[in-house]
């Protein structure tokens, strides 16, 4: 879709932004450029549009070298987003949102339907679309930058930093609505940002930048966080890594155990019986009541009897990560995670250690798949170079 | 001045209201040309020298060290070619307003934000369209502010003009000082400053009609 091939951009001053850049980034996912500031992440994504030009290399947008397309109409069909929005501040939002319709020369009624379309879209009322820019919340305003950068609903995305302006709960909702909008629209995104944790949420997948503008790794979050190429990497991605991995990890191949679960009918007796320090005390629809402590039970009755600690944060089979599994024991009384079901009915227990088994779960599943994806690209190849005359 | 001569003789004013709303309409039109054709000139100019930022400080001292000639020795020189015209008078005033309004210009220019006139880059826009729909609009609050002062400061200028039979309002003033007469003088001052304050407040409602968006934080729709 987008392929850089030996890319470079020299200054006159000497100074290299980006050096030898080669990357090939997928239709229809987001890749995110991630380095710390000066390492060449903002101009490798201006290159796109040819905001800069290369000194060296060519870049190229599906198949076609971008240097045989006259710059403004290239960039109409590109959507940029950047981090302080740069709206018009003399232009309505409606109008704003419109404006690459109106440069395409759309009537003015149609581009302005299509602007209150975004404008829904991005989930801000219609009565907005008569407000200026100055009007607007920073996070309203950066979603109606993202509104117009969709204007004539454009195959790339190019966003640059569009979150890092407001403050940290209007980003995780913008984020949110971010990955929402994209499972919608299936834009090819390119996003740049400093913000490692960001990357990470957001890319299917990440290329690392270094200071002097060369790329150090570009894969999937999930190996980035596995297997940092070197100590670059490892540093720049942080050092609970491993429990971030865990984020890639669905809950349910959690290995769970049944555990010290018992009904609040049964006898004390049962409990002790057990001889575990806790038990889980269920309803006779399973689900959760709270955790008893053995050894501070009543000498007789039921576990209905006893007085039980709170629960703490369960985890979801279906919905939730490993991480939130991990979370969830580390926050229990007993140290042990529950995971219900989609009734909220409990499935069985696992502490923190076993659940750091799955990481290495993980990685046997991945080296498997990656043999897969070799054995697949193999086969894809021999496929294209059959279909060569087609 | 005489004594026991009123400063205004209001019977005076009532005999020549004609011939003062025909003078009024001449001030007026000495005063505000140079200003529109100034306007033409500082525009491009002012483009020119934020696109070029080394241009600026030498336009800037040729457009200071005009302003700095006095009117007078500009008549005399223009005189050799446009006699005793209102162009004589006419361009050195519009040459007047060029130290005021090429810095608006780029003064306005320069109050576009960055994100601005690179997202108005970024979405599609040719270098001149960019200028025409992005950059200018913005620039309108700042190039107005220069109009301003350009306008009041050219209205009351005209009257200079009467040195070579040119002035406006300003004949009154000279009438009234070889007559030893006031009204005339008091009169025409009194609708010099009238005309610049008239000029002045308009000029200010159409800033506002021109950037509704330039005002209120808050509106409730």
């Amino acid at each position: 879709m987008i392929r850089f091939h030996a890319v470079s951009k020299n200054y006159p001053n000497g100074t290299t932004a980006v050096d030898e850049l080669s990357l090939e980034l997928a239709e229809g996912g987001i890749t995110v450029l991630v380095g710390p500031s000066g390492c060449g992440k903002t101009t490798t994504l201006r290159m796109i549009n040819r905001m800069v030009e290369p000194t060296a290399g060519t870049v190229s947008l599906r198949g076609r070298d971008i240097r045989e397309i006259r710059a403004p109409e290239l960039r109409r069909g590109i959507g940029y987003v950047i981090q302080h929005a740069g709206l018009f501040p003399h232009r309505t939002v409606l109008d704003n949102i419109a404006t690459v319709p109106l440069l395409l020369g759309w009537n003015r009624k149609k581009a302005r339907a299509r602007a209150a379309q975004l404008l829904e879209l991005v989930g801000l009322p219609h009565e907005m679309g008569r407000r200026y820019p100055n009007q607007l919340s920073g996070g309203q305003q950066q979603r109606v930058g993202v509104a117009r950068a969709l204007g004539a609903d454009p195959p790339v995305l190019l966003m640059d930093e569009p979150f890092s302006a407001v403050d940290p709960i209007v980003r995780t909702e913008l984020q949110a609505e971010f990955v929402r909008l994209q499972k919608e629209l299936h834009k090819t995104i390119v996003f740049v940002t400093h913000d490692i944790d960001e990357a990470i949420r957001l890319g299917d997948h990440i290329a690392v930048f270094r200071t002097g503008g060369r790329l150090a790794q570009f894969d999937t979050p999930e190996r980035l966080l596995a297997h940092p190429a070197d100590a670059f990497v490892a540093g720049f991605v942080g050092q609970d890594r491993g429990i971030r991995r865990l984020s890639f990890v669905k809950a349910a191949e959690v290995p769970l155990r049944d555990g010290p679960v018992l009904p609040a009918t049964a006898p004390v007796e049962r409990a002790r019986a057990a001889r575990e320090p806790w038990v889980l005390v269920i309803d006779d629809e399973r689900r959760p009541l709270g955790w008893a402590a053995v050894p501070e039970l009543p000498q007789s009755g039921t576990l209905a009897d006893a007085s039980l600690l709170p629960l703490g944060p369960t985890f979801s089979l279906v919905a939730d990560s490993a991480r939130a599994a991990l979370d969830s024991a580390l926050l229990s009384p007993s140290r042990l995670a529950v995971g219900v079901d989609t009734d909220g009915a409990v499935v069985g227990v696992a502490d923190a250690y076993e659940l750091s088994a799955t990481t290495v779960a993980a990685d046997a599943a991945e080296t498997e798949a990656n043999e897969d994806v070799e054995a697949a690209g193999d086969r894809a190849g021999a496929g294209s170079a059959g279909g060569g005359e087609g | 001045m005489s004594d026991g001569e009123p400063l205004v003789r209001w019977q005076w004013i009532g005999d020549h209201a004609g011939e003062l709303a025909d003078y009024t309409g001449v001030h007026l039109r000495l005063g505000l040309l140079p200003v529109l054709f100034g306007l033409i000139i500082s525009v491009p100019l002012g483009i020119v020298c934020h696109r070029r930022g080394w241009l600026y400080a030498p336009v800037l001292t040729v457009a200071n060290i005009l302003y700095a000639i006095p009117s007078l020795a500009l008549f005399m020189i223009f005189v050799n070619y446009t006699g005793l015209t209102e162009r004589t008078v006419m361009i050195p005033l519009t040459l007047y307003t060029l130290s005021v309004l090429v810095p608006a210009v780029v003064d306005g220019l320069a109050s576009v934000p960055e994100p601005v006139r690179q997202a108005a880059t970024a979405l599609g826009f040719g270098p001149a369209r960019r200028i025409v729909q992005v950059e200018l609009p913005i620039a309108v609050p700042v190039v107005i502010a220069g109009v301003r002062v350009a306008a009041v400061s050219s209205l009351s200028l005209v009257a200079v003009g009467q040195l070579i039979g040119q002035g406006g309002l300003g004949y009154y003033i000279t009438r009234g000082l070889q007559l030893d007469f006031p009204t005339p003088i008091v009169t025409a001052i009194a609708l010099i400053m009238l005309l610049a304050l008239t000029t002045d407040a308009l000029l200010v409602l159409a800033q506002r009609l021109l950037t509704p968006w330039s005002r209120s934080k808050v509106t409730t729709s």
